[in-house]
């Protein structure tokens, strides 16, 4: 039972959703955007959240949109996660939302209310860091579409009354060589411990050597976090120590763990130096696995 | 739509085939409305947390947790509760399985069972045990559930 009463909308277009916000806000209602609505619903019901108008994004057609287009994947913030699982045009994408929740509680789960949640986790944006997708984003002044490094630092930067519309891949990340962990506590459901999705996407530099300079190509392996700390995250930092190319597996490893950003979660899941013991061993498996593949 | 805070609205839900009348408000969750409104008390309310899969009921053919699932989102969609299945082969299964103890779980496991059978007639295991995965029984009796269900899936083949 939600304790407290508010005002619901269905607007059926994004400028109506813009319009509906800016309104309500200056009525002083705090609204609040609304798409699958099960952290709501969770939060509103022991206090947490508190809004005195919800805008229900359901029925805006762009954010239902699910299309892979020429160079293309164009996913709709209000599609279900199983949706997206069951179409499976972006099979690192399928391989980690599938470890969220429960497989009923994702038929309501939406990929853009996971993104934008509260919860720590939010696995869902994990391969999205890692292939350098394009973010849409509606407001008053219009839809902008924002490269996903400019907007996400630890969790979404909306300014007062944006809204997810869509997340954009392109095509040529969609089938890299990929692996995904989610390492909980014990057992299969729950909380993780630490989550890990990387890729292996082939690239080139130059090499200068005494004579002169030379074209080299490798595969760079591109990988994100969740559940390690409280927000999800993708370090330049950690991808180039486990790029070196002349370090060891585990020097590599030994190079990123003394990397890891604080604060390292320290909860009932795991304590802060269990989970750096659990990532070590993950960033080894992770390495090892996409080496040989 | 929009709906004004503090009042109650008219609308009709589409439950088991038949429409019926409800009086709500915005914040009312699917759940209580099934339970105290319509007297459909076959949905149990459990962890209201979307954990334990209780109130687990169909939308359109899709297993959802009522408790995670405000009442006017159902407008315009067919709801189908435990007391909206009348003898199907999943009812039969749990029965001649005894897969349930208390069964206070049983009513939202038939309904994500029966939904799984109609969507996956040809489930893997690998698919069984994701889908089950959302319910919780506290009998712990889920090996006579798994049993049902491939009995089921496996007289459609």
């Amino acid at each position: 039972m939600i304790p407290f009463n508010f005002e619901y909308y269905k607007p059926s277009s994004i400028h109506e959703a813009v319009q509906l916000f800016q309104r309500l806000d200056t009525e002083e209602k705090q609204p609040i955007y609304y798409s699958g609505g099960t952290e709501i619903i969770s939060l509103a019901r022991i206090n947490i959240l508190y809004t005195k108008a919800i805008i229900d994004i359901k029925s805006i057609p762009e954010c239902n949109v699910l299309h892979l287009e020429k160079d293309q994947l164009v996913l709709g913030a209000c599609l279900p996660l199983t949706e997206i699982e069951e179409s499976n045009f972006y099979p690192l994408l399928t391989k980690t939302i599938q470890e969220i929740a429960d497989r009923t509680a994702r038929n309501k789960i939406t990929i853009g209310g996971n993104i934008c949640g509260q919860i720590f986790y939010r696995e869902a944006i994990l391969p999205f860091l890692i292939s350098n997708s394009q973010v849409v984003i509606a407001g008053i002044h219009g839809i902008k579409t924002m490269p996903i490094q400019q907007v996400f630092h630890q969790h979404l930067h909306l300014k007062k009354g944006e809204f997810l519309v869509q997340m954009i891949t392109e095509k040529a990340d969609l089938h890299l060589p990929f692996i995904s962990i989610k390492k909980r506590q014990q057992w299969d459901t729950g909380y993780p411990l630490i989550t890990v999705t990387a890729a292996k996407k082939p690239s080139s530099s130059f090499i200068e050597n005494s004579s002169n300079q030379s074209l080299t190509n490798y595969e760079r392996i591109q990988i994100a976090f969740s559940g390690l700390n409280p927000f999800p995250y993708r370090s330049e930092e950690i991808e180039r120590d486990l790029n070196q190319q002349h370090l060891s597996l585990e020097q590599k490893v030994d190079l990123a763990t003394s990397h890891l950003p604080e604060p390292i979660l320290d909860d009932f899941e795991g304590s802060a130096q269990y989970r750096k013991f659990v990532m070590k061993n993950t960033l080894q498996h992770v390495l090892s696995t996409l080496e040989v593949q | 739509m929009s709906l004004s805070e503090g009042m109650k609205h008219q609308f009709y839900l589409n439950v088991n085939q038949e429409e019926r009348s409800v009086v709500i408000s915005p914040s009312d969750i699917l759940l209580s409305v099934l339970r105290e409104q319509l007297g459909l008390t076959g949905s149990k309310p459990g962890c209201y947390n979307g954990d334990c899969g209780a109130c687990t009921i169909d939308i359109n053919g899709t297993p959802i947790k009522s408790c995670l699932m405000l009442a006017i989102e159902a407008i315009d969609k067919n709801i189908t509760t435990i007391e909206g299945l009348k003898d199907t082969p999943i009812q039969k299964s749990f029965v001649e399985h005894f897969a349930f103890q208390c069964g206070y779980c049983t009513p939202g496991f038939i309904m994500n069972c029966n939904a799984l059978i109609q969507k996956h007639p040809n489930a893997s295991d690998e698919v069984i045990e994701e889908w089950l995965e959302s319910n919780i029984c506290r009998c712990t009796g889920y090996k006579e559930i798994e049993e049902a269900v491939k009995s089921v899936l496996h007289s459609n083949k």
